[in-house]
Formats: C-alpha cells, sequence, structure tokens
C-alpha cells in the first residue's frame, strides 16, 4: 500500500526580551542555577505577574509576518499540571482568544513553493528545567528557565514529507531571526520543535491517528526522528498493529522515538481564564503603527532580488534565508551592478568557506566592498575563474583589498593576443600527438593542449581567448 | 449527579492530594454536598449573559522590558526542604 | 490607654504622653496574659516588636514621624512580612519565613506602625469560623464558646479583646465583614483593586481584598490612607488618584438614600439581628437618611457561584504548594508523585482540600461549561443586580450574617451549612464592591451583631461617612468584653 504522511508542527519560539514574560528577571542564558529566578519564577505565596510589554510588540510583528489576524482582545489562562519545573503548579498561557490566528508561510521544497497555513500562536512562559545528573538519584531544578517569553506557533497538518516540515521550521525560524524577536539559538532551546506525525493511505480523506514527537532541537533531529516515525508507523500497520494517540520522544543516539506517555495518562489541563491578569487589549493604531515599521520580509525581497538583480528564484531563497546574508548579497550586487555574479559568490564560495570554519556571515572575514572589488574583476576579465578563486583566498587571509592582491601576487590575466600566439604555437610544437589526434576528429585532445598553454601562463592566460587562437592555429594549415 | 469513589479518586489524584481508602467515603459525602448546593445554579437561565471573569472592565497594563529582579537565590532557598549547589532536589523527575 | 483608638493613640504620640516602645509592651503585656484563652495570635515577637517601636520613637525623635507611626498593628498571618513566619494559618507553611513584604506591609511600614505579632485565621482564608486554623481556633471574646467568625478571625478577636488597636485583614467572600459583626468591631473591605494583593497569600484572585478591622470608622478611615493605593506589582490594582478616605467623616447624612435589599430581610434571618438591623435603619433615618427598598434578586445564587468560582480559583492558587521550593514536605515518600500527594495531603487541612477537589473537579474536562462558565455568568447577574440597586440609592444596608456567632463546633461537621452562612456577604466579592460591617447592638445570647453597609465602587469614603456619623450617635462600637 502506498502511504501519505501528514506532519503538523508546533514551534516554541524564545522571544528575545531581555526580561521574563512576568517578572523583571533576567532572560540571559548560562547563568548559575536560580540566580535569574525571582519571587515570582520561584512561585512564593502572594505574588503576581506583571505583563512584559516586548512580549506583544514582539508578537504582533510575527503575526504580521505570517499574514495573520492578530486579535485585539487577548486573554490569559491557566493550564494546570503537577511538575517539578513548573513552580506555580500552572503554565500562563492563552487558551480561547491566542494572540494570533489564520496566518500562512511559503515554504520552497526543491523548486516548488507551498503556502503552509499557521493555525494559531500564542503568548506563554516557558518552565524551568529538571538536570539529572549528580545529584544522587534525584533531580535538581533550576528556575532561571522559567518565565521566559515564549510564542507557540501551531501550524494546520500542511505537510506530507519530513523534507516540508524541515522546510517550514527552517522557515519559520528565518523570520523569527529575521524579524529580530528571537535570537535562533536552537542549542540553547530559544527555537524547538514538537512534530505531530500521522500516516493515511493515499487518498483516504480522515487523518490517521497521530503521535507527537517532543522537543526537537535541531533540525537534523526533527528530520531524523519525523522520518523515523513515518516508518514506525506504516511498519506498525502494516503488521496489523493500529496506531495509539501518543507523545513520544526522540532519542538522538539510538535515532529512535519512544513512548513518553498515552492518550490514557493526558493531562486534564483544567484551563480557566487567569484571575491574576486582566485581558490585553491591542489598538488597531498600534496594529498599523507596528505594520508601518515592519521591515522587508524574506518572501518580498526575495521577489525583489529575482526582478532587480536578475538572479535565480532558487538563488534568491538561498540568499534571503538570513537577513544578514541578504544585506550582504545586496550589498555586493548593488556595488557591481553583477547581480548573478553575486549571488554565485554569496551563496558558492562565501557560504562554503563559512560553513566549513563554522562562520556566521556577520563574522565572514571579507566584507561586502572587498568582495565587490573582486567582482568587478571577474566582470571586466581581469580575472578567471582559476584566478578569482586564489584572489579569493588571499582576500580571506589578509585585509588587502582585490586589486592589491592582483598586483601583489602578479594574478592578471594574460590576454594580450601576441603572448597568447607565443604559448599556443610552442604548445603545438610540443605536443605533435595531441595535434595528430584532434586533426583526426578527437575534440578533446584540444583541452590537453589549452591545459599545456594555461601551465606555460600559470594560469593567466585568459582561457576563452587560448581555446580561440588554438583552435585557429589548429585548422590553418 | 453524584460522584463515585473512582470519580473521587480521580479528583484527589488531578489535585495531588493523597485521599486513603477510608477517608473515599467520607470525602465523597461531602463533595457530593457541595456538588448539590452548586447544581441551584442550573435552575437559572442565563442564555446570552457574558460570563464576568473580573469585576472591573480594564485592560491590562503592561511594564517597560526591563531586569529589575537582583539575584536573591540564599534568601530564596534559606525556606527550601533540599537544596544543592542552588538547585532545588526532588525525587527522580522520569519523563 | 487599651481602649484608645487609632486617633487617640496618635494624638498620645504626638504629644510626648507615650512612646511607641510603652505602647508595644503594653499591648505585648495584655497578649500575653489573654492570647492563651483566645489564640488570636499565631506568632509573637516580642524582640521584633520592641526593635520596630524603638525605630518609631527614633523617627519621630528625628521629626519624620507620621500621623500613625508608633501605633502597633497586628496583621493577619497571610500578608507576606519579611523575617516573620507567614503561614497562613496552615501547616503547609508552618516553617515558612518570608523572604519578601507584601504591599500592605510596606505601606504600614512606612507609616511607621509597629507590627504586634501575626493574627490567626482560618487556613488560607477558606472558613467563616476561623475553626479552621491549624494553629487552633480562635475564641470570641464576648463569649469563648462561640465562633469569632472568619477567616480573619484573629484580626477581629485582637480588636475586640484589646490586644491590638487595628489590624489588617482580608476579605474574599466576608472574610473581614462577618468576624468584625461577630466581635464587635469596624471592619471595611474596600473596591476590588483598591489595596493591592501583591504578597496577600492568595486564596481566590479575582474576588480577595485587603482590608482593615478597628474600633471606629474613624480609625478605618486614617488605615485605608495607609494601605490604599496603587501597586505595580499587582496587575489588579487599580490606577487612581490618591484619596483621603477621612474627607466625607463629618458630612451630614440628610438626604442620604439608603437601599435596603428585600431578599435581605427574608426567611432565614434571626428575628434579633433583624430587629438590631432595623434599630440601626431608625437611627440613621433620624440623622436625616431616607430609606428606599432595593432589590437584589440573584442574593441566593451567590452561594453556589462563590462556591464554584473560589474553589476554582483556589484549586489553581495553591497548586504551588508542592514541597519543592518552601513549605511541607512529606518525610517518606517512594517517588516524586507520591511526594505531591502526602505533601499536599499532611500539608493542607480538611476544609481546604475539599475546597481545592471542589474547584478541580468544576474546571475538569467536560464540567468547564457547566460549572465555571456558568458561575461568572450568575456573577455578571449579581452585578449587574447591584448597578440597578445603586441607581436608586447611595448605600445599602442590611445585615452581615444570619445570626449571630454560633457555638465553636456547631457547624464544622457540615461545610453546607458553614457556606450557607455566608448569604449576605458573598454578592459584594463577586461583584467587587466594598462594603463594611459596624457594630450595631447585641444579640439575645449577648453575642455582637454587625450592621453590613454595601457602597457603589470606589464609595468607600460614603460608607465610612456614614458609618461614622452612626457612631457619632450609637456606642455600640466602644463597648468592649469584660475579659
Amino acid at each position: 500500500m502506498k502511504w501519505e504522511v501528514v506532519i503538523g508542527l508546533e514551534v516554541h519560539v524564545q522571544l528575545n526580551t531581555v526580561s521574563k514574560i512576568f517578572s523583571g528577571a533576567s532572560t540571559a542564558f548560562g547563568a548559575e542555577p536560580n540566580t535569574q529566578a525571582s519571587l515570582v519564577e520561584l512561585a512564593l505565596p502572594g505574588v503576581l505577574p506583571v505583563m512584559n510589554k516586548a512580549v506583544v510588540d514582539k508578537s504582533i510583528r510575527l503575526g504580521l509576518a505570517l499574514d495573520a489576524t492578530i486579535n485585539q482582545k487577548n486573554i490569559f489562562a491557566r493550564k494546570n499540571y503537577f511538575y517539578p519545573d513548573l513552580p506555580k503548579g500552572y503554565q500562563i498561557s492563552q487558551m480561547e482568544l491566542p494572540i494570533i490566528e489564520h496566518g500562512r508561510l511559503t515554504i520552497l521544497v526543491g523548486e516548488e513553493e507551498k503556502v503552509i497555513r499557521v493555525t494559531r500562536a500564542h503568548m506563554e512562559e516557558d518552565a524551568g528545567k529538571s538536570l539529572h545528573e549528580d545529584f544522587h538519584g534525584l533531580s535538581g531544578i533550576d528556575l532561571n528557565r522559567a518565565g521566559t517569553p515564549l510564542l507557540e506557533v501551531v501550524s494546520e497538518p500542511d505537510m506530507r514529507s519530513p523534507e516540508e516540515a524541515v522546510a517550514y521550521a527552517k522557515a519559520l525560524h528565518t523570520l523569527v531571526t529575521w524579524l529580530g524577536i528571537c535570537d535562533g539559538n536552537m542549542q540553547e532551546g530559544s527555537f524547538r520543535v514538537d512534530a505531530n506525525v500521522s500516516v493515511r493511505p493515499f487518498g483516504q480523506a480522515e487523518f490517521g491517528t497521530r503521535r507527537e514527537i517532543k522537543n526537537l532541537n535541531s533540525f537534523r533531529f526533527l528530520e531524523q526522528a519525523i522520518k523515523y516515525e513515518i516508518q514506525w508507523q506504516i511498519d506498525t500497520i502494516e503488521d496489523g498493529g493500529k496506531i495509539q494517540q501518543a507523545t513520544v520522544l526522540f532519542d538522538p543516539d539510538s535515532g529512535e522515538t519512544r513512548m513518553m506517555r498515552s492518550k490514557e495518562d493526558a493531562h486534564d489541563y483544567r484551563y480557566f481564564p487567569d484571575p491574576d491578569l486582566l485581558p490585553v487589549r491591542i489598538s488597531q493604531a498600534q496594529i498599523d503603527a507596528t505594520r508601518a515599521d515592519m521591515p522587508e520580509l524574506p518572501g518580498q525581497m526575495k521577489a525583489r532580488f529575482v526582478e532587480a538583480f536578475g538572479v535565480s528564484a532558487y538563488d534568491a531563497a538561498l540568499l534571503t534565508s538570513s537577513l544578514a546574508q541578504a544585506q550582504y548579497f545586496e550589498a555586493v550586487a548593488a556595488a557591481t551592478g553583477q547581480g548573478k555574479l553575486a549571488a554565485n559568490w554569496v551563496n558558492g564560495e562565501i557560504a562554503a568557506r563559512l560553513n566549513r570554519e563554522g562562520l556566521e556571515i556577520a563574522a565572514c572575514p571579507i566584507g561586502t566592498e572587498r568582495l565587490a572589488g573582486l567582482i568587478v574583476r571577474i566582470a571586466d576579465g581581469t580575472l578567471s575563474n582559476k584566478l578569482a578563486k586564489q584572489v579569493f583566498d588571499a582576500l580571506w587571509e589578509s585585509d588587502l583589498g582585490a586589486d592589491a592582491i592582483i598586483e601583489r601576487d602578479g594574478l592578471k590575466q594574460v590576454s594580450d593576443v601576441g603572448a597568447i600566439e607565443k604559448m599556443v604555437e610552442e604548445a603545438i610544437a610540443a605536443n605533435p600527438k595531441a595535434v595528430e589526434e584532434f586533426r583526426a576528429g578527437k575534440e578533446k585532445a584540444l583541452n590537453a593542449l589549452a591545459g599545456q598553454v594555461m601551465k606555460a601562463s600559470k594560469g593567466k592566460a585568459n582561457p576563452a581567448q587560448v581555446q580561440d587562437i588554438l583552435k585557429q592555429k589548429l585548422t590553418q594549415v | 449527579m453524584s460522584l463515585t469513589h473512582q470519580d473521587v479518586a480521580r479528583i484527589a489524584r488531578l489535585s495531588r492530594i493523597a485521599v486513603t481508602d477510608a477517608e473515599i467515603e467520607a470525602v465523597g459525602s461531602q463533595l457530593n454536598n457541595i456538588l448539590g448546593l452548586i447544581e441551584q445554579m442550573q435552575a437559572v437561565n442565563t442564555d446570552g449573559i457574558e460570563p464576568m471573569a473580573h469585576p472591573q472592565d480594564v485592560s491590562l497594563r503592561l511594564r517597560e522590558d526591563a531586569v529589575t529582579e537582583p539575584n536573591r537565590r540564599d534568601a530564596c532557598q534559606a525556606v527550601a526542604p533540599q537544596v544543592e549547589k542552588g538547585l532545588f532536589l526532588v525525587p527522580k523527575v522520569i519523563e | 490607654m487599651i481602649n484608645a483608638t487609632l486617633k487617640q493613640l496618635s494624638q498620645q504620640l504626638t504629644a510626648g504622653q507615650v512612646s511607641a516602645v510603652e505602647l508595644a509592651t503594653a499591648y505585648l503585656d495584655r497578649i500575653e496574659a489573654l492570647n492563651p484563652a483566645l489564640n488570636a495570635f499565631i506568632t509573637v515577637d516580642r524582640e521584633k516588636t520592641l526593635a520596630e517601636a524603638l525605630a518609631a520613637d527614633a523617627r519621630r525623635a528625628a521629626g519624620q514621624a507620621g500621623l500613625l507611626t508608633g501605633v502597633p498593628i497586628a496583621h493577619k498571618d497571610i500578608f507576606c512580612q519579611q523575617g516573620w513566619k507567614t503561614s497562613c494559618g496552615s501547616r503547609m507553611l508552618d516553617n515558612f519565613i518570608s523572604p519578601y513584604n507584601a504591599h500592605v506591609i510596606e505601606q504600614c511600614q512606612a507609616a511607621g506602625l509597629v507590627t504586634l505579632g501575626r493574627a490567626n485565621m482560618d487556613e488560607f482564608a477558606m472558613g467563616s469560623s476561623n475553626e479552621n486554623s491549624f494553629y487552633g481556633a480562635v475564641k470570641n471574646p464576648w463569649d469563648v464558646n462561640a465562633i469569632p467568625g472568619g477567616s480573619s478571625g484573629g484580626s477581629a478577636a485582637a480588636v475586640a479583646a484589646r490586644l491590638a488597636p487595628v489590624a489588617t485583614a482580608t476579605d474574599t467572600g466576608g472574610s473581614i465583614r462577618q468576624p468584625a459583626s461577630h466581635c464587635g468591631v469596624t471592619g471595611i473591605k474596600p473596591t476590588y483593586g483598591v489595596v493591592s494583593r501583591f504578597g496577600m497569600v492568595a486564596y481566590a484572585s479575582s474576588l480577595d481584598q485587603g482590608g482593615v478591622m478597628a474600633q471606629t470608622a474613624e480609625d478605618c478611615a486614617l488605615m485605608l490612607n495607609v494601605m490604599a493605593g496603587f501597586d505595580e506589582r499587582d496587575s489588579t490594582s487599580l490606577e487612581r488618584a490618591r484619596e483621603d478616605y477621612t474627607r466625607d467623616l463629618a458630612q451630614p447624612l440628610a438626604g442620604l438614600r439608603v437601599g435596603l435589599p428585600r431578599e435581605y430581610f427574608a426567611d432565614g434571618l434571626a428575628a434579633d439581628v433583624g430587629r438590631i438591623i432595623d434599630n440601626a435603619v431608625a437611627e440613621l433615618k433620624k440623622l436625616g437618611a431616607e430609606v428606599v427598598e432595593v432589590s437584589l434578586p440573584n442574593t441566593q445564587l451567590s452561594i453556589p457561584a462563590y462556591y464554584v468560582i473560589a474553589p476554582a480559583e483556589a484549586s489553581a492558587n495553591l497548586s504551588r504548594f508542592d514541597g519543592v521550593r518552601y513549605g511541607h514536605r512529606a518525610d517518606e515518600y517512594k517517588d516524586l508523585v507520591e511526594m505531591y500527594e502526602k505533601s499536599r495531603a499532611e500539608g493542607f487541612g480538611s476544609e481546604v482540600k475539599r475546597r481545592i477537589m471542589v474547584g478541580t473537579y468544576v474546571l475538569s474536562h467536560g464540567y468547564y461549561d457547566a460549572y465555571y462558565i456558568k458561575a461568572q455568568k450568575i456573577r455578571r447577574l449579581i452585578a449587574n443586580d447591584f448597578a440597578a440597586a445603586f441607581a436608586g440609592c447611595d448605600v445599602i444596608l442590611g445585615p452581615v450574617a444570619p445570626t449571630a456567632a454560633f457555638n465553636l463546633g456547631e457547624k464544622s461537621g457540615d461545610p453546607v451549612q458553614m457556606y450557607l452562612s455566608d448569604i449576605y456577604t458573598l454578592s459584594v466579592n463577586l461583584a467587587g464592591l466594598p462594603a463594611m460591617s459596624v457594630p450595631a447592638g447585641f444579640a439575645d445570647n449577648g453575642r455582637p451583631v454587625g450592621l453590613q453597609i454595601i457602597g457603589n465602587y470606589f464609595g468607600e469614603a460614603k460608607m465610612l461617612n456614614v458609618a461614622h456619623q452612626f457612631q457619632q450617635v450609637t456606642d455600640w462600637h466602644s463597648k468592649a468584653p469584660a475579659l
């Protein structure tokens, strides 16, 4: 039987406020345990939550970026359950009337665009952490993370493959970092994904029973976990079993998912409006002002790059995978007037080198002006591709500009016809066998001869000219 | 309606309050009496009435995003049942 | 001295006739002598009190004294006070020394009031008789066989027995007015949002409101000037201009329209209590008040609505008491769930457990709409009733409780009977209105009875005016039990 995969994601986005959602405690990562747990996070008797304005502001920005409805009346609810990392015994969250509803996010899978619907996103507080090591069989509770603001972004079950799920997660990651509302640091838990996965026979209208994979903190784990889960569900059904609704955890070491709790153990959260907090009202004026203040979004910028710089949609998508990268590209493209070349270099050499060295584009040793200097010299024929790579390496290692490196290392491409003719004649004279083969109709032999010429020129001869002159000399007997 | 022993056990469990078998009868009967009192509400028609969550119809005040809370770990952990290296200790949390 | 009002004590301190240390010592000695029989205090700490008194005297010597600097006060054990055990009447918090101060405590300290001790109360403010305290029942100073009322029974008993000239208190469903009535003292519960809830251990957040008890309405007004005010740490604290609650005390009552809700004088009201209220109304008429009948038709429904909303909120508010970060933790447990279940079963008394379980049930899956939403709709009806009534009157008068104080143990085995006695006080909390209890006489059994005055939103000054004028022509408030 052929199976269709159905995936919906719930992403916990930590908003990058300096203070907690309901107190003035710091949200900085990595502090000594419980030094950033104020009276409110400790849930001492008598303390009360006071809402952080920046959480609302940042949420509105995401809502607008997702082309969503911003609810102008927001209610906070208590979600009740007991857990040591949840000090109040309830999480302040939103149930009815979340701040964001009915959004959409366009993803690119291969060359295909697809719109994924965003059901809702609601504001809530993060929990603390349970540490299991080194406490003689006990768990240690650190409440520093408790109260960090979260937006939980819930998608419709619109994804049909692990690739689509990853593309959606990446697109959302791009968006929240682009907007500057989340630092996007997945290792530190700033962006955590839960995946609801089910399978159904192709053509069946109803969804299969889903299992929820909790807390995936890298795109790789997300993909691995979903792939494993899909196969497990298909195997289970094909072996005559039934899928039971459950929450599962992914173990990166084994690459498997395992049951955390079944539906029978599902919590009865007893949501009700939090009486300590009044409705948050958002005015149309505030929404309009935020809209006017929105940056150009990845999708808009992508379209503009295609239009203005003539780059392909695929390249434009890569270029707009982060705001820093897009801005880098645009500076180079604008300075050189060479959009395609700039795109090739930013998506190619720059991306590869940064990746190899584990750097972000913001830390790229080659600034936009120096890359532009290189591209100008490629465009005007001063540098062959090969020489350009040499110059690129030198740019990476030094502070010099492209022209200074070309000068210093004598890397200027030789385009002087006389000089090239001389080298061609020498090559023909030295390689009678290759000449004979070429004349016998073996086109490849020409490359061998060209190679000899390039070698003789130490790579500086203009390759196109070399080809032309070689052909000319060999055909005129 | 009337709560069974099973219902009482489920409520106690949700509330994280141990109720022994010996207590369950008495607890159940008291809860049933209270629920009987509460049932009086069902006699009144409240169609179209907006639920009232709060005495005043005002909006939430929002504070500026600023760090104002100092570290008071030592003072706060002075009253904690079990602490080590700044962490609150509890029986192993199993996920 | 021990019978002096706040105003008199303030005058004596200002005149240098008495020092804060002398005052504190006198009250501490009296507490030492009488508290064993009354059990009005959970914690008394002579050393701490005298240190505060010394500081108050120093402040006065430095010329920085306020009106109430050096005046002793008892705090209900629900207000977190740094360095003091804040037990909320519960075994759960028997070992909890608060690391911080409630807003009310800060305000009192800023005014220079001297803490005499921590007043006993029903556990987590749940109760109408003060029999639900882990530290034992409080006795009514007028009759030690009678309950003092609850949940602020310790505060009421302390003021009545002159163990303190004033005491803070809280009111979620009548917890200031009912014990004030039963102990013959004056108590005021302000409009919801006037006194900050920051640092006040929460019972039912949308109903809880801090207030005060003293001998007179004037003293209550002076204290409200100290306690009320905006606090940014409580999101439900109202941002309003500061008021002088004494400003209208001397206003004559001519033309005052007094509403009598016919539902408050129907079946269930004891004849002697009814007579006392009638007499009080007659006094006010003599002062020029005009009486109109009003109707609060949903009064009866306030009981079920309250006993859904308050337990629901409480069930969540009390989840933080889990034995992890502070408070009682059981000695033995085999795992985390058992630690929770045993710690909470041991730490909470039976009424608290009952309300948590009722609250858990009414919020649980499938029952939320039938109970919680229904109760909130009834809450709206009740608030609407008051709005309609206040269209035709300035204040509403009635009894606080159907009877004078009942006997200790009389209703403690029957929670529903206990709940029914809250009939005249619950509606006010559901609507968020201000209300008072003012001593108005003695029942046939010699126990005190209070007159309830209900004001419109922010009508504290008006209520205090009515109460003060009433106290100018009556002396019920200055009567003290023989001890």
